[in-house]
């Protein structure tokens, strides 16, 4: 089973993509910072991370570069979840080494869409 | 696959009342640009506008879009914080609190209020020299129509560093259209150079079909800047070919193939709820103030016994006075104990919608399900047991129930069968209801097999309720066929025993030509009872209190005795069979004894009343019921055993198991007796 970091200090919007990840069959681990799920990536390779971009502690943007230096998440697929729809916060993603990102607000159909564009069906 | 985001409102709604809170009491601190203070304060409203985007509050996310702006500027330094401003900002704190409390209560906003705090950020962000841009979002692009596209694919040789795969791009196309695709090898190196984490492959596609060049855009979306690419329309004309921009495209979703992702959806569902149960916070927290009450009256008594022990003598009201604080503290703790695993039952009530589905298409029947009441929680593990059977009784309907279509509407009924599934709370239980509009039990068919398997005699007359209730008579079946729906070997009988493990009872109305009704009642919960502590001989049983309708004194010459030396006791207006526990339970002879003046306790059973007879009323608790069957074994009219404050075992009659007992048995072979014997 493929397992997702969602990483997002709001508990709900949290709690609705590991809601809708879950149901989907992906297997998923949570954050609520940067920080938090830098350890949990230490402890723990997964087939791709969703981040939020404003977050107390560390930022996802931070949290993106800190995750492509690690040996384990090289080439792991980090999508940025982001409200800003302009390019720039794109692309300070993209600098960091974020994959793509997913602009909010977003239904769980659209997320579905997008984490399975990247990962394909959860079981395969 | 559908997810319902209702069920986060809850928590969307409470984490943005918090950072309200938040926004508000650093709003209040703020003096100077203090740039972490306004950072937090910018970043609770960016969460709220993201979760009211997302949860769909519309009103709410656009007008939380400008005070984010605001405050992006304070941020950045580009709009120095103010006095006025900051009571602007409080002003709107105060508007998004108003509206989102309405969607909380169903009050309305002040509408007023809000717009016109709406106009003044308007009016504030107007003036600002660095308006900050928020692309409106992205209006479809109209599709194109078009033959195809040829596409020049080069990623540079870094672009899994982001890791981004070409193979998945490849693919993503391949869902659009027909896509043919050739690999330029050209950059590769000799393998002796080669570096295997870079790409070094180019390739040259044509993806055939009607396809928007938006959508083709949107699959390289994120590699803009990691690759060269061209896209090229087949047809001439229509369109100018020209570099991928991307700006305001979104990605399409790749048709993912739905059923089988709502299949595995529904079983990783299923698989959660058995290992784990969600519980509001504020059950906890009340359970934990009860701890808390409990420590006290425990120390409390602590107190008292020792001044007891002291030899003071007037502290024996107080100890009182703690001992039923104690009881009170207890049943408050255990009734939220209860609460806790309790859970709607929806979760039982999920598989019905598509098995009625597929049985209308394999029966050939038009089926349709109404369900009512699935938020009418239950006990765990009373649900996971339920299941099954109400699996069962809902097949069921639809085979044996359901008329088909042509039958249906012969007999003037819309062709279309509905299957009704109700729970609701009645007291202590929950009743289910499983109904449906169609023939009815053949009251006729149900006699003559209830002959020919010997279950009723000839010369016996039943009313049509007892006829009715054969069907859950062991190896009872009245199916023409067996069909591959029902006639899986689980019987009715099987049914009600389940339920009656359950503490439940069930029970079926019919009507010929308007259809049969089955109603399932069970106790919330399965691991306490209130019962009435009774004496029979020696031993001490508890009848659960729900079943006792009343206990009375028998008054001499209401008694009759009928054939088959059975025992009748005038009731008011109606005679009902006597019972002795002891007689059927252990065989003891004391038929010679005198009932006149005895204790007669009324229970009520399936419809039906009997009165056991006991020699002593002795005082109604709350027992802990231990299953029989996982000590010993399962023994007809006991329902389970208890343990009693004093240490002993009394064992928990179980008023319909008994009345079957005494119909089915005579008198004179007891159960445990007749076992016993047989055993040895």
């Amino acid at each position: 089973m493929k397992t997702i970091l969602a990483v997002d200090d709001s508990n709900s919007l949290r709690q609705m993509v590991v809601f809708t990840l879950k149901q989907a069959g992906y297997d998923v681990v949570e954050a609520a910072d940067g920080n938090e799920a830098l350890s949990r990536a230490q402890s723990q390779n997964t087939d791709l991370v969703l981040t939020d971009v404003n977050m107390p502690g560390k930022d996802g943007i931070t949290l993106v570069r800190d995750l492509r230096a690690l040996p384990g998440y090289r080439f792991t697929p980090i999508l940025v979840l982001t409200t800003e729809a302009g390019p720039e916060k794109k692309q300070e993603g993209k600098e960091a080494g974020a994959t793509g990102w997913l602009v909010k607000p977003f239904s769980p159909e659209q997320l579905l869409s997008t984490v399975q564009r990247v990962l394909g069906e959860p079981s395969a | 696959m559908t997810i319902d985001i209702q069920q986060f409102v809850q928590t969307f709604l409470e984490e943005s009342f918090e950072g309200l809170d938040t926004m508000e009491a650093q709003l209040l601190e703020l003096n100077g640009d203090n740039p972490a203070s306004i950072d937090t304060i910018f970043r609770a409203a960016h969460s709220i506008k993201g979760g009211a985007g997302t949860f769909g509050f519309s009103a709410v996310s656009d007008f939380t879009h400008g005070v984010e702006t605001l405050l992006d500027q304070m941020r950045s330094g580009t709009r120095s914080t103010t006095p006025e401003l900051t009571a602007l900002l409080l002003e709107a704190v105060d508007c998004i609190r108003s509206m989102l409390s309405a969607t909380d209560s169903g009050q309305t906003p002040d509408a007023r209020k809000v717009a016109d705090t709406a106009a003044r950020i308007e009016s504030w962000l107007d003036d600002s020299p660095a308006r900050s841009r928020h692309p409106e979002p992205s209006a479809t692009t109209a599709p194109r129509a078009s033959q195809g596209w040829r596409i020049r694919f080069e990623p540079h040789a870094d672009i899994m560093m982001t890791g981004n795969d070409p193979l998945r791009i490849l693919s993503a196309l391949s869902e659009l259209g027909d896509m043919a695709c050739q690999c330029d090898l050209g950059r590769l190196p000799p393998i002796e150079t080669m570096d295997p984490e870079q790409c070094h492959l180019s390739w040259d596609i044509v993806v055939h079909g009607d396809i928007p060049r938006t959508a083709i855009e949107s699959v390289f979306e994120w590699v803009e800047g990691e690759c060269d690419l061209t896209i090229d329309e087949i047809t001439a004309g229509e369109e100018a070919p020209g570099p991928a921009t991307d700006e305001d495209t979104r990605s399409s979703p790749p048709p993912a193939d739905k059923t089988e992702n709502q299949d595995s959806a529904t079983q990783v569902r299923q698989r959660d709820q058995s290992s784990s149960i969600r519980v509001n916070t504020r059950k906890i927290d009340a359970l934990i103030d009860m701890v808390g009450e409990l420590v006290i009256t425990q120390s409390m008594l602590g107190e008292l016994s020792e001044r007891l022990q002291n030899g003071d003598p007037g502290c024996m009201e107080q100890l009182l006075d703690g001992i039923t604080q104690l009881e009170r503290n207890t049943r408050e703790l255990q009734e939220n104990v209860m609460g806790i695993r309790m859970l709607p039952i929806s979760f039982a009530f999920n598989r019905i919608p598509r098995m009625v589905h597929d049985l209308s298409g394999r029966l050939g029947k038009s089926l349709q399900l109404q369900l009512t009441g699935e938020q009418t929680e239950l006990d765990k593990t009373v649900l996971e047991k339920i299941s099954d059977p109400l699996v069962h009784l809902v097949r069921n309907a639809a085979d044996h129930g359901i008329e088909m279509p042509e039958q249906r509407a012969a007999a003037g009924k819309p062709e279309t069968g509905t299957i009704q599934l109700n729970a609701f709370h009645q007291g202590g239980n929950i009743i289910i209801e499983i109904a449906d509009d169609g023939a009815g039990l053949n009251r006729e068919r149900i006699r003559e097999r209830a002959l020919h398997r010997g279950l009723i005699s000839e010369e016996q007359v039943l009313s049509d309720e007892q006829l009715d209730d054969l069907i859950f008579a062991p190896g009872f079946s009245t199916a023409e066929a067996v069909s591959d729906v029902s006639g899986r070997g689980v019987g009715m009988d099987v049914v009600r025993q389940n339920i009656n493990s359950l503490g439940g009872a069930v029970e079926i109305s019919s009507e010929p030509g308007a259809g049969s009704r089955v109603t399932i009642r069970l106790p919330l919960t399965l691991s306490i009872l209130d019962g009435q502590l009774i004496e029979v001989g020696q031993e001490k049983f508890v009848i659960p209190l729900v079943s006792i309708i009343e206990s009375i004194q028998v008054t001499p010459g209401h008694l009759r005795s009928v054939a088959d030396s059975r025992l009748l006791y005038r009731l008011r207006d109606q005679y009902i069979p006597v019972l002795f526990p002891d007689q059927l339970l252990l065989g003891d002879a004391r038929r010679d004894r005198d009932l006149d003046h005895a204790l007669l306790v009324v229970v009520e059973a399936e419809g039906q009343q009997a009165g056991l007879v006991v020699d002593d009323l002795l005082g109604q608790q709350q027992v802990v019921i231990k299953a029989l069957e996982t000590n010993f074994r399962r023994v007809d009219g006991i329902a389970g055993a208890t343990i009693l404050g004093d240490g002993t075992v009394a064992l928990i009659l179980d008023a319909s198991g008994l009345m079957h007992l005494a119909s089915r048995r005579t008198p004179d072979a007891p159960l445990l007796k007749r076992r016993d014997n047989a055993a040895a």
